[in-house]
């Protein structure tokens, strides 16, 4: 990087292939080989003339100098501080755990998780659930299925869960931002009371309301109200970016080029703005599962008994049968406090990546 | 400043108009609305058309509404489907349990957090910090209805150090004043009865705090680690200031706003998880009614009533928060 010739608009602007620069009287191009294989573009670049031919030179040079190994992308340099924090390596190996554990659930769980056993069902009394036995290391839950099975099988649930909601939380929250913050003026004041509004209930309340609006419960509400809450917390976070790009260099650059305002939009303006929309997700995904818990806890949550998921098995066994055997919900919450913690240690790594200030 | 707090509360009366207009039009337009659920599904027609006719259903919904707001606006808010009394009776009685609640949350983490977010910063990358930092992590990441059931089983049933729920013993005998039932008790120099409340209240607000707890220490130290860096915090302590001075004067003072904007924003916190923090302590607040109006057969009335009195106080909390940076930070213009 240090060699001046690299640099671009520095130096001589004539260090790239000398036969472009002199037209006249070089040899190669008595070649007829040459002359065959030239494109009609080709030649149309050599009648520049001078001024235009070390224009052009200086324009090879730059594009050389940025494809140059040398200089190191954001991203690059993102993932390079990424791999060496420890907190980032917890937190990755923790949610490729989980997910790994999700995609071969079938194949790592012992046995089926809505069979009811026999030798199970036998022992279950008002006050008490058994615990492990020979084929059941983590015993029974109260309907006399293999508690460990279902803890596997509940890996696959929570993510579907957490990925959705977070997914439509994304899709609607970006779209949202993205067209208030493209547009301005009255579009995005219009919108942006709407997120207000949104943000002026707490939380879990909306979720609630939201849960509560819909006739009955289904894993689909759930998964809609946590959803819904992300919503405007995406909004606003494009929101902000897009209108912090509105005024940069590099859409004036574009503006002034005449790219169409579609494409400004879309190839310059909304992919600057998507790794700060990625982080957030990151965190998102905590909290929407924390949150479906929350839900199933207060009786809102999936009515399906058969269902395995870790938040309906904390919130709803778990909480109704804490006296008899605490496990219920000890296993679960443990397993929620783990991803939950993965996801955001994973995420806060990635937001402190990603920040320029901590660039070394 | 006068005008600021004008325009800021005009605001406050839109968003809040907007808010109740949509829940006012949604809950009129589900299937299986209120109707449904007071009269469950296999209702015949004739009964149906009675009720609606009599909840005024069959109107245009601007017409609904305008006679909603009249009478929100002359401070009637309806009955409660579930037992008939009126709403803001509900409400009333509810509602001092869960601001008693959120307040003593509130102050323990405050209280705890802005020293412990110091402390974590000027010790940065010590065992202090580390210790700090797992503990905020854990904190939001642990569901607090799990937290508050654990709390509740090992310092009540295991070891008899706190009552396991309700605001009072039973048997004691309170006069009620404001509701507050700490305060109550000082008003009328019952002091047993203040006691006693305070102690029903700490294992729910502890559990409460938590979350908030959390993210205050973080932002405090985040904060702290900033203003340490400047140049002013140096030219202090190579002038000699004492360290006190230079912890409060200097470092605390400038790291504070961040803070207290965090402060206001977790009033919303503060308000879910009271939802579940009441449900696990038995705690007769508004989350206790929220939970209750909804399983048993959705009480509209009071269930739209609850959401705008809790999005009233999250917008007013942080009214007060955008205020109080004028007097925090001289240099900040409120506008």
């Amino acid at each position: 990087m240090t060699d001046p010739t690299t640099r671009p608009g520095v130096g001589k602007p004539r260090t790239g292939d000398t036969p472009t620069d002199q037209p006249a009287g070089n040899p190669t191009e008595d070649r007829p080989a040459g002359q065959a294989g030239e494109t009609p573009a080709q030649r149309r670049e050599r009648s520049l003339g001078r001024l235009g031919d070390r224009k052009r030179a200086r324009l090879d040079e730059l594009a050389r100098a940025t494809a140059d190994p040398g200089g190191v992308s954001l991203y690059r340099d993102a993932l390079r501080r990424l791999r060496r924090n420890p907190v980032a390596i917890v937190g990755a190996v923790i949610v490729g755990l989980f997910v790994l554990v999700a995609i071969f659930a079938p194949l790592i769980a012992p046995h089926d998780p809505v069979q009811r056993f026999d030798e199970l069902t036998r022992d279950l009394t008002v006050d008490s659930i058994p615990g492990a036995t020979a084929g059941h290391p983590f015993g029974s839950d109260p309907l006399g299925r293999d508690f460990l099975s279902r803890m596997i099988h509940g890996s696959r649930q929570t993510l579907f869960v957490g990925v959705l909601a977070t997914l439509i939380g994304l899709t609607l929250g970006v779209l949202l931002g993205a067209i208030a913050g493209a547009f301005g003026g009255w579009v995005d004041v219009v919108l942006m009371r709407l997120t207000d509004v949104m943000l002026a209930l707490p939380s879990l309340l909306l979720a609630i309301t939201l849960v509560a609006m819909a006739s009955r419960s289904s894993q689909w509400t759930v998964i809609f109200a946590v959803a819904i809450v992300s919503v405007p917390i995406f909004a606003r976070l494009l929101r902000g970016s897009m209108l912090a790009q509105r005024e940069s260099d590099h859409v004036l650059a574009a503006r002034a080029l005449g790219v169409k305002e579609r494409n400004i939009v879309l190839r310059h303006m909304l992919p600057n703005s998507l790794t700060a929309v990625i982080v957030q997700a990151t965190l998102t995904f905590a909290v929407a599962i924390l949150d479906a818990a929350a839900l199933s806890f207060l009786g809102l949550g999936d009515p399906d008994i058969n269902r395995a998921e870790w938040g309906l098995m904390l919130g709803v066994d778990g909480q109704r049968y804490f006296e008899v055997r605490p496990e219920l919900a000890y296993y679960p919450a443990l397993a929620i406090i783990v991803v939950a913690l993965g996801f955001t240690l994973l995420g806060e790594a990635m937001r402190e990546a990603i920040d320029p200030k901590n660039r070394r | 400043m006068l005008r600021v707090i004008v325009r800021r509360l005009l605001q406050l009366v839109v968003t809040l108009i907007a808010l109740s207009a949509l829940i006012f039009v949604w809950l009129r337009n589900l299937p299986g609305g209120p109707v449904e659920a007071l009269l469950g599904e296999r209702a015949t027609p004739e009964r149906r058309a009675l009720l609606i006719k009599a909840l005024g259903y069959d109107q245009p919904i601007l017409v609904q509404y305008g006679k909603f707001m009249q009478r929100v606006l002359t401070g009637d808010l309806g009955n409660s489907i579930r037992t008939g009394d009126p709403v803001t009776d509900v409400i009333a009685r509810a509602f001092p349990a869960t601001i008693e609640l959120a307040i003593a949350a509130m102050i323990i983490a405050v209280g705890l957090g802005v020293p412990l977010g110091y402390l974590a910063a000027r010790y940065r990358g010590r065992l202090l910090d580390n210790l700090t930092i797992a503990g905020t992590l854990l904190g939001i990441s642990i569901p607090i209805f799990f937290l508050g059931y654990l709390l509740k089983d090992v310092l009540t049933q295991d070891i008899h150090w706190f009552p396991p729920s309700g605001r009072i013993s039973t048997g004691m005998d309170n006069t009620s004043v404001t509701g507050f039932y700490v305060l109550d008790g000082l008003l009328t120099r019952e002091f047993d009865a203040s006691a006693d409340a305070l102690w029903h209240l700490i294992l729910p607000a502890v559990t409460l705090a938590t979350i908030p707890l959390a993210v205050i220490v973080r932002i405090t130290r985040a904060s702290v680690l900033d203003v340490l860096n400047e140049d002013y915090v140096r030219t202090a302590e190579a002038k000699g200031l004492r360290h006190r001075t230079i912890r409060g004067r200097h470092i605390l003072r400038n790291a504070l706003l961040p803070v207290v904007t965090t402060i206001g924003l977790q009033t919303g916190a503060l308000l879910s998880g009271a939802v579940l923090t009441e449900k696990v302590y038995n705690w007769g607040g508004l989350g206790t009614l929220i939970t209750d109006s909804i399983s048993g057969g959705r009480d509209y009335p009071v269930l739209q009533a609850i959401i705008l009195l809790a999005a009233l106080v999250f917008v007013l909390v942080n009214l007060l928060v955008d205020l109080s940076y004028a007097f925090i930070d001289p240099r900040v213009r409120v506008r």
